[in-house]
């Protein structure tokens, strides 16, 4: 069987009682990059790859795992591998012993089981109590256990929550690697800090549905919107030069002018022929954050979101 | 790390839909890496085989046989009872007059009367006459009659038409079996003509109210009569039994009886050569304490017969002859074991929707109604080896002590006790199953493992312990509780004069049925957890 690495979710509507929680929620995954899946708490994430993974049923809608829905995958593992709920363990059964009855369910041996404990770093803990694991070895072993199958597809819930700094890193390492394999890799976040440097597309949602889906060079592109920075000592001849040009220049206060109307070059052109000094002209730079503060500056349904979380 | 989990793009060695041995293994494993739930398995089976030891208590029996012989202890006072035909251990007990039929024939008679004297605990303060002190009265299960058996030894083939004292015309044969004929006592103003005819090796029985319209009552196999037997007429009477309702239970306190019938228009078919009759105690009434009661005398054409005893098989408990056991007494701790055993089966379900674990189950294995059989399939295997380990140990541990103490266990056949061994574990299977799919329904711990011991624990102990026997046995047939009828190895003969009640082990509906009522509960809370599984999100 074949089965494309991708994730297919059209029109989802889901409602847990008088709660709302997806609102014709549609978009695509694809292999060879990471999908970060980014919206406020409550926004319909969880629920989402809950219909993905046929835990919950839509009331309208579907979603389709390689064309195909997820209940009909044979050893679903193989296909998708999943992170909803890294503290979905019971506490007195041993890391290994988790890993071992998911490998046996998917047709998988003790071997395979052997070697991701190895290689998730977890060795050392295998034969503990996995109730005694901090969040970041539950990250590691949820991780682990979404590997076992090696499969085409990652779906990761929340992947960097109770990180430290250098599991960030190494989480960050990890999702490019497995896009650099042609891997198709979903992680959802609440912050898009955290999928600086990692996420190759966003879909952004709130309210059920989604805000934005593009891709993260476009996102920045679109944030940066054409506009240079300037740093000059000469400041005021600077305004009168590039003013005159046609461009519009505010102040930024700590030295650097924001010019906008005109390209990087051109600026460079008029400020040496006029021969004022400047010791910096580049593009302007946006975060990830800045740039979805940005897009959702506009968007209602980010104003006044409920405080609930829409899953049950 | 980061590349190396994905260093190898292994082939699926095995394509196909996740099969249901695959499910059973992860299900398996899941079972057997929780510690704590193996400790509970093992604690399951050693209380209940403690609990079902130390229930039967220290028991001190002690015997003299004659007033200057020593007295004995244990072992050396079991009572021997002889065994009928069907290998059950019997009460043989009657006065008999009689004499020998050979070949093919009848003997017809009518019964004008039956009376009885009974005691209730105090005629041996009387004095030396066994009849001191006794009340006018007939038990219920006084019998007189028409005998015809094999031989006079105790436990001997036989097949007999009778009046009784409370239950009308009877045919029964060979102790177990027994069969209604006309209703009502006999009286002088009603009658009751009886008879037994003898074709090869069936025996049939009529009974009649005129004298001339006769029914059949009923037909007996006796294999391997001998050419000649013996036929005539008995009587006997079984212990007298007081049963008082106490605040928990029932005290029950017994004495000999007596029963006296008058016997004319005595018709004899066929060959009988001795010509005459002779009255005798028959089977083992001259070593049973009622010989002093039984006797026969002629006048005219009447004959009157006095007798003791019983024709019966013998059964444990009050009213019962002796210091009798069953086969199943070291079980009564079962109940312990197997609230360990649902325990631990409610929990399988109930602490992953806890932890949030059954998400990552169904996202292993989508197919939900899989997922419950597999967890049933793995709760159930573990739960039957665990009853067959209980079950094992405590007869073989149980059942020795018991002997060596004094006590008569009552034997019965090896396919019963499979029956009851293999039950047992089959019970505590089908309880573990209940438990599972209890736990699918209703999600959380607590409510769960109350839920679960309420339908099938609760009953059994409110029945065996504080309820009124007819309330107990209403709970034993309708709740899952009556699985416990698998245990019971000797059947609730209507025919013996013991008090039947769940406290004594006896179980209103019979060892299949109650099983079967057991399994229907199983399948209807499988079914509910299935749909439910199904119906809602995880």
């Amino acid at each position: 069987m074949t089965v494309e690495a991708t994730i297919e979710v059209a029109g989802l509507r889901k409602r847990f009682g008088s709660a709302l929680a997806l609102d014709g929620m549609s978009f695509t995954v694809q292999p060879g990059q990471v999908t970060g899946f980014v919206g406020p708490n409550g926004a319909g994430k969880s629920t989402t790859m809950r219909v993905i993974l046929g835990l919950d049923a839509p009331d309208e809608g579907d979603a389709l795992v390689g064309g195909r829905p997820y209940q009909s995958l044979p050893h679903p593992m193989r296909y998708l591998g999943s992170l909803l709920d890294a503290g979905a363990l019971q506490p007195s059964r041993s890391a290994r012993g988790h890993l071992l009855w998911l490998a046996y369910s998917q047709g998988l041996s003790a071997k395979r089981v052997d070697q991701v404990i190895e290689e998730a770093g977890l060795a050392d803990v295998a034969r503990r109590r996995a109730g005694g694991f901090s969040l970041g070895m539950r990250q590691r072993l949820g991780v682990a256990a979404a590997m076992l199958g090696d499969p085409l597809i990652l779906m990761l819930d929340e992947p960097f929550n109770g990180l430290d700094p250098e599991g960030i890193v190494w989480m960050k390492g990890f999702l490019r690697s497995l896009a650099r394999r042609g891997r198709a890799v979903l992680v959802s976040s609440h912050l898009m800090s955290e999928l600086e440097d990692s996420a190759d597309h966003v879909v952004v949602v709130g309210r059920g549905k989604v805000v934005a889906d593009i891709s993260v060079a476009a996102l920045l592109a679109a944030a940066a919107d054409g506009r240079v920075t300037l740093r000059t000592a000469a400041v005021s001849e600077a305004v009168i030069v590039l003013d005159r040009a046609g461009a519009a220049v505010t102040a930024n206060g700590d030295g650097t002018l924001t010019v906008s109307g005109l390209p990087a070059e051109r600026v460079v052109m008029l400020l040496s022929r006029s021969e004022v000094p400047f010791s910096e002209v580049s593009g302007h730079r946006v975060t990830l954050e800045q740039a979805y503060l940005d897009l959702t500056r506009d968007a209602v349904e980010f104003r006044a979101e409920p405080a609930t979380e829409a899953a049950p | 790390m980061s590349g190396a989990l994905l260093a190898a793009r292994h082939p699926d060695p095995r394509p196909g839909r996740v099969s249901f041995a695959q499910s059973l293994r992860a299900e398996w494993v899941k079972f057997r890496t929780v510690r704590g739930w193996v400790i509970a398995m093992i604690v399951a089976v050693l209380l209940t085989v403690l609990l079902g030891i130390f229930a039967a208590g220290n028991v001190n029996i002690g015997c003299q046989n004659g007033p200057n012989a020593p007295v004995l202890t244990g072992r050396a006072c079991t009572p021997r009872y002889p065994i009928g035909p069907g290998g059950e251990a019997v009460t043989d007990s009657y006065y008999f007059v009689r004499q020998p039929m050979a070949g093919n024939g009848s003997i017809t008679v009518r019964v004008t009367s039956l009376t009885g004297l009974h005691g209730g605990g105090n005629e041996h303060a009387a004095g030396q006459n066994p009849l001191a002190g006794m009340s006018k009265g007939v038990v219920p299960w006084a019998k007189a009659g028409l005998i015809l058996t094999s031989s006079t030894k105790p436990g001997a083939a036989y097949a007999a038409m009778m009046v009784t004292g409370g239950h009308g015309v009877r045919m029964e044969y060979d102790y177990t079996h027994d069969t209604a004929g006309l209703p009502g006592s006999v009286t002088a103003t009603s009658a009751r003509w009886l008879r037994l005819t003898r074709t090869g090796d069936t025996i049939t029985g009529y009974d009649s109210a005129d004298g001339r319209h006769w029914n059949l009552v009923g037909t007996a196999q006796l294999s391997g009569l001998p050419a000649t037997v013996q036929a005539g007429m008995f009587a006997t009477s079984p212990p007298y039994t007081v049963s008082t309702p106490g605040v928990i239970g029932t005290s029950n306190q017994s004495g000999p009886s007596q029963a006296t019938a008058v016997f004319d228009d005595v018709t004899l078919r066929g060959s009988w050569p001795a010509g005459g009759w002779a009255g005798d105690n028959a089977g083992s009434g001259a070593a049973s304490p009622g010989t002093g009661l039984g006797y026969y005398r002629k006048s005219g054409t009447a004959v009157t017969v006095s007798g003791s005893g019983d024709i019966a098989p013998l059964v444990a408990g009050p009213g019962s002859a002796g210091p009798t056991s069953t086969f199943e007494q070291p079980l009564a701790g079962l109940f312990i074991g197997l609230i360990a055993v649902m325990i631990v089966g409610t929990m399988f379900f109930t602490v992953e929707y806890r932890r949030g674990l059954i998400r990552t189950t169904l996202a292993a294995d989508p197919r939900r109604g899989r997922v419950l059989a597999a967890k049933a399939v793995v709760a159930g295997g573990v739960a039957f080896v665990v009853g067959l380990a209980a079950a094992i140990l405590a007869i073989s541990i149980g059942l020795p002590r018991q002997r060596n103490q004094g006590s008569y266990i009552l034997p019965v056949s090896t396919l019963t006790e499979l029956r009851v061994i293999v039950g047992t574990a089959a019970l505590v299977a089908l309880a573990a199953v209940l438990a599972v799919a209890i736990g699918a329904m209703l999600r959380r711990s607590a409510a769960a493992v109350t839920a679960a011991i309420v339908a099938i624990v609760l009953p059994f102990l409110l029945a065996v312990t504080v309820l009124p026997a007819s309330a107990g046995a209403w709970l034993l047939r309708l709740t899952p509780a009556a699985g416990f009828a698998i245990e019971q190895s000797i059947p609730n003969y209507v025919q013996a004069p013991a008090v039947f009640s769940p406290a004594q082990g006896n179980y209103p509906l019979s060892p299949w049925v109650g099983f079967a009522v057991l399994c229907a509960w199983v399948a209807a809370a499988l079914a509910g957890a299935y749909i439910l599984l199904r119906r809602r999100d995880a």
